[in-house]
């Protein structure tokens, strides 16, 4: 088990954003996240990454209790991830912006960086080789050098798991990955998503509302409403339950059908 | 290794030409390193045969210690974006510290050393370095609590802190309170900062403070400046360099305050007021926010357009005022915006080259 929730709450003044949220996410899986807006997907990842400490229940990553570490510890424990309203950094390149994840990977301490020895150079060349791959692995390797704020908004989604990817995260949280993306840009991500777990070994959730995405990538999906756990199971079996077809389309349409 | 099919088979260039960041390779910083230090030396020189009038000589300094001051306060207001306004105190600190430790560390060392120039220069850089290290660890002790606020939170402590400083200087008797500290001797300090002094130390501030800010360090503390919540996301230990920079800052300011004392017989309170930490922040803005070599410039600008428009008395700052208002609204990012002086002239090089097309772009950052 590489991630698992045990029974997460979170509450915001009087709202019960999660409620007893359960998640158990295998290695090597592409997990979906759904549900419909304000279900408590997105807190749900922050819980996960340090954001919010969760007000009850634990957030257990390879077996070890990571509730409550801070974001920055967490990331380099191994959780990478990317954020629904993109937050790259906006005036910087696009190599800028995946090299500064690779934060852990720089072995120069501050004194060698101000002499500019042999050793800082070394990792700084090899940081920006591994920046240059993971760019190029998500077909940005030709706007390198673009400043991220200027690249279009699917090339900017694309970027923001280049930078995460440089994190050599075991599982990816991906934050609506496909948002703002046409048809076609949509099945570019779906192949990348896979490529992410075959070739990198990288275990994924997403949240998505772009339903053909979810149904095509992922293995298992997990459905919240109001906070809580309404469905769990592979895409044929959430798209049959009733429940879920209620959170999503309404009560009545769901009995009709 | 790309899941694109169209992606490209071309093997991957070692750099993309005219990234944001001059790549100035290893070579050419130590190249530019040597000619500052040759040039400073030459200045040095020319300082001590006293080729220069009195005056010109004076401006020189000025604008050599607002350099200091200037591309130190970049690196916390302009690359990591956290608004500090309170640099004056820790140029005061810098400037005590080191008048102070100088004042009682010459007699031991002239026994060592035998008086002279050598002794001289020794108490001097001695001086300057402690100085600088109690006014960084100052920003320490300033920067570990402060560096949790944000934008005008922060802004207000330094304030805050800054006036502390002078007010705890304003007040303490052995430093000689409000009239100010000359030494112990009745001709005031020892007035040891000249032309190569100071040229010495902005080479080494500017080198120190660009080897960090264009290195994965660097990029770091801008992550921190454009979006902390995914600096922190990508491991960014945002605390630590926020600190880091804080203190390094603080120790620039300090060094240039150790000059500032050396260079007339005494340091006053009132020399360290809130003005002054307004002047640095002028100079970071005209200059360039986020740019070292823009900082530079700007402390330049200010130190030579405050001593040209001298004649004017009253008048002056009206007229200074009025400078940085036409500044602005010609150039709201200033003189070199958040580009390089290297990077510009290489850019400029490259359109020549390509027939007035390219660079530009690449270059901005």
């Amino acid at each position: 088990m590489l991630l698992q929730l045990d029974r997460v709450d979170k509450i915001f003044g009087g709202l019960h954003a999660v409620r007893g949220v359960s998640v158990q996410v295998q290695k090597g899986e592409i997990f979906g996240l759904i549900g419909p807006n304000g279900a408590g997907k997105t807190t749900l990842f922050n819980v996960i990454t340090g954001v919010y400490r969760p007000d009850g229940g634990r957030v257990l990553f390879n077996g070890q209790d990571i509730s409550g570490h801070s974001p920055a510890k967490i990331a380099a424990g191994g959780i990478g991830r990317t954020f629904q309203n993109i937050r790259l950094f906006r005036s910087m390149t696009a190599e800028q912006n995946v090299m500064v994840a690779g934060h852990r990977l720089h072995g120069a301490g501050v004194l060698s960086t101000v002499l500019r020895t042999a050793r800082q150079a070394s990792c700084e060349q090899a940081l920006r080789q591994r920046a240059y791959e993971l760019l190029e692995a998500l077909g940005l390797a030709a706007q390198a050098g673009d400043i991220a704020g200027s690249l279009p908004y699917g090339s900017q989604r694309r970027l923001e798991i280049a930078r995460a990817l440089m994190l050599s995260p075991q599982l990816l949280l991906l934050d609506e990955p496909a948002a703002g993306m046409n048809s076609h840009e949509a099945r570019e991500l779906e192949t990348q998503i896979r490529w992410l777990r075959d070739q990198l070994g990288v275990t994924v959730v997403l949240v998505e509302h772009n339903m053909s995405v979810v149904m095509s990538v992922c293995e298992r999906i997990h459905v919240v409403d109001h906070g809580e756990t309404i469905a769990n199971g592979s895409p044929a079996v959430i798209k049959a339950d009733p429940k879920v077809l209620a959170a999503y389309l309404g009560q009545d349409t769901a009995e009709a059908g | 290794m790309s899941p694109e099919a169209p992606a490209p088979a071309a093997p991957p260039p070692a750099a993309p030409p005219l990234g944001p960041a001059p790549r100035m390779p290893r070579w050419g910083l130590r190249v530019l390193g040597a000619i500052v230090l040759i040039v400073a030396i030459q200045l040095g020189r020319l300082g001590l045969e006293a080729a220069l009038i009195e005056y010109a000589q004076r401006i020189l300094l000025l604008a050599g210690i607002n350099v200091i001051l200037a591309v130190s306060l970049n690196l916390i207001n302009g690359t990591t974006g956290q608004f500090s306004i309170g640099h004056a105190g820790f140029m005061a600190i810098g400037a005590y510290g080191a008048a102070f430790l100088g004042v009682h560390m010459a007699p031991a060392l002239q026994v060592l050393f035998g008086p002279g120039m050598l002794s001289d220069a020794i108490t001097f850089n001695l001086a300057l370095i402690l100085g600088a290290l109690l006014a960084g660890l100052s920003g320490f002790c300033v920067g570990l609590p402060s560096l949790r606020l944000r934008g005008d939170y922060l802004a207000i402590v330094t304030l805050g802190f800054g006036e502390i400083i002078r007010i705890v200087f304003n007040n303490a008797t052995f430093l000689g309170s409000a009239t100010g500290y000359f030494g112990d001797s009745p001709a005031g300090l020892p007035t040891y900062t000249n032309l190569f002094w100071v040229y010495v130390w902005v080479a080494i501030v500017i080198v120190v403070i660009w080897n960090l800010t264009f290195s994965q360090t660097g990029r770091s503390l801008s992550a921190i400046r454009e979006d902390e919540i995914a600096a922190e996301a990508m491991a960014t230990p945002t605390t630590r360099l926020k600190v880091l920079a804080f203190s390094l800052s603080a120790a620039g300011a300090g060094i240039a305050g150790g000059l500032f004392a050396h260079m007339q017989s005494g340091i006053r309170p009132e020399d360290f007021k809130f003005d002054k930490s307004i002047d640095m922040i002028v100079m970071i803005i005209v200059g360039g926010l986020g740019s070292v070599s823009g900082a530079a410039l700007g402390g330049i600008f200010v130190a030579v357009s405050l001593e040209l428009m001298r004649d004017l008395h009253e008048y002056r700052l009206v007229l200074y005022a009025l400078l940085l208002i036409v500044i602005m609204l010609v150039r709201p990012e200033g003189i070199l915006g958040s580009r390089e002086l290297p990077q510009l002239l290489a850019s400029r090089f490259v359109r020549l080259g390509r027939g007035g097309q390219g660079g530009a772009r690449g270059a901005r950052s």
